[in-house]
């Protein structure tokens, strides 16, 4: 019998499409992160000063934290539903290269989690004082960043998936890595408030995507290999 | 060109006799060198124009901030070793090296602050090096979280090598943006540690000082590694054979 097999990107986008109906069936945990995100930054005001012309100084950097912590907080379960039930498994067998259905799933994670936090900013950021001349740089450089942080938090999230307790591991496997986005990404947003042109960091930010994207599959594709093989 | 002796030392009881006929000869000469390289550091080598006697803890400082980041060298090219032609004695000399490495960054870190303190009046300033070395520390950390939160060895020794080698292609990375980092923020006060020649007379002891680190390194590593073996081979023939 000669198997017609699916064509990858035919595939890829079944995978994706696949996760976004099942977050738009329980698109209550879709709404966690953003809620997080929103609350997180609601703290700083308190914890230190509500003079936005002090907040502003530090404004880039926490809606910045605020973000890397809020998209690590779903990256925990991205693959363990489908390990559990064996899916994983059938993309394994299925012949199909592994490294693009696992990217299609994180694509999905980050339509569902990052994109939100991207649009979101230009509010959150208003509320710590930046100005709207800011909300193209906060918003490219977040664009950037949480499609990275997404890919890097798959490689995580592939390593942690057989793990009790993984959460609070995969937070520190991959904050670390994350630092040098968080240097960039807020360093853009103060440069642009400054008024000098934020394209070096923002350019070295679409550079480390694009290494995340070219070699992140194949990392989280050997991490899931092993996870699903034993 | 025989390999044998090669693929012979993947094999766990010929490397667990051979690290331990080295394990002597490491100890010894590192003894030795760091006494030596001590001696000379701290009596014989001229003090310092500008910090008097007490630039002399960059003999401990310097050569540990080295080691950390070539004990993660090391450790990530065993991890890819052990991921590409499935050794396990790969696996485990990465395994051995990073409770090592993770000291050596602690010792860089301790000794940095401690240094900081007179020199620049905190014992914290967030300059470059001491940042990428505190992230060093949390990516040695992690590894060995990782490695720890799994109860099958094998499926530790896969999982964490992948981390390692995520972890040493970021290694730069991180490196080169906390630089960045630094240059835009901190004054330049700092760059009296980047003086662009330094004394021969205090050179030497400081090589002296990381020769001895290496072959610490050496040592450390030959007796983790016998360790891990036992560890690891604990049901295996050849051993209850040897004892």
């Amino acid at each position: 019998m000669t198997a017609v097999r699916t064509p990858t990107l035919a595939a890829a986008k079944l995978v994706f499409q696949r996760d976004m109906t099942l977050a738009w069936r329980r698109w209550d945990e879709v709404a966690q992160p953003l809620m997080f995100y929103v609350v997180v930054t609601t703290m700083f005001p308190l914890a230190t000063t509500p003079d936005l012309s002090a907040l502003r100084e530090i404004g880039g950097g926490v809606v910045w934290v605020a973000a890397l912590l809020a998209s690590l907080l779903a990256l925990e379960a991205l693959f363990r539903a489908d390990v559990e039930d064996g899916t994983t498994e059938q993309w394994v067998l299925s012949g199909q290269p592994l490294g693009y259905l696992l990217l299609a799933k994180v694509a999905a994670h980050w339509v569902l989690t990052g994109l939100p936090l991207v649009i979101m900013s230009p509010i959150v950021g208003t509320g710590l004082g930046l100005p709207t001349s800011v909300w193209g740089v906060l918003m490219a450089s977040l664009l950037l960043g949480t499609g990275t942080l997404s890919i890097l938090g798959g490689i995580g999230a592939a390593l942690t998936v057989g793990v009790r307790r993984g959460s609070v591991l995969l937070s520190l496997l991959v904050l670390p890595l994350a630092m040098p986005l968080l240097i960039f990404g807020s360093r853009a947003v103060s440069m642009q408030m400054d008024g000098d042109s934020p394209a070096g960091p923002l350019q070295l930010l679409a550079a480390i995507f694009f290494m995340a994207l070219s070699l992140g599959p194949i990392a989280m594709s050997a991490a899931i290999r092993i996870s699903v093989e034993n | 060109m025989s390999w044998t002796w090669f693929h012979k030392l993947a094999s766990p009881p010929h490397a667990y006799r051979i690290l331990g006929s080295m394990a002597p000869w490491f100890g010894w000469a590192s003894l030795a060198l760091i006494l030596l390289a001590t001696w000379w550091g701290l009596v014989k080598a001229p003090a310092d124009y500008q910090q008097g006697d007490g630039f002399r803890i960059l003999y401990v400082h310097a050569p540990s901030a080295w080691m950390s980041m070539f004990t993660y060298v090391v450790m990530a090219v065993a991890a890819g070793v052990g991921l590409v032609w499935r050794i396990k004695l790969a696996h485990a000399a990465a395994a051995a090296c990073a409770p090592i490495g993770a000291s050596f960054t602690f010792l860089a870190l301790a000794t940095g602050s401690i240094w900081g303190k007179p020199m620049w009046g905190t014992w914290w300033v967030w300059d470059a090096r001491l940042t990428s070395e505190l992230l060093l520390l949390f990516l040695y950390l992690g590894y060995m979280a990782l490695r720890a939160s799994f109860d099958d060895p094998q499926r530790a020794d896969r999982a964490s090598a992948v981390l390692a080698l995520v972890g040493v292609i970021n290694v730069p990375i991180i490196h080169y943006s906390v630089n960045w980092w630094s240059t835009l923020h901190q004054p330049a006060s700092v760059t009296k540690f980047d003086k662009p020649s330094i004394d021969l007379a205090m050179l030497i002891p400081l090589f002296l000082m990381i020769a001895g680190f290496q072959l610490y390194f050496g040592w450390a590593v030959s007796r983790r590694l016998r360790g891990e073996i036992l560890r690891r081979e604990r049901n295996a023939n050849w051993l209850k054979e040897a004892t």
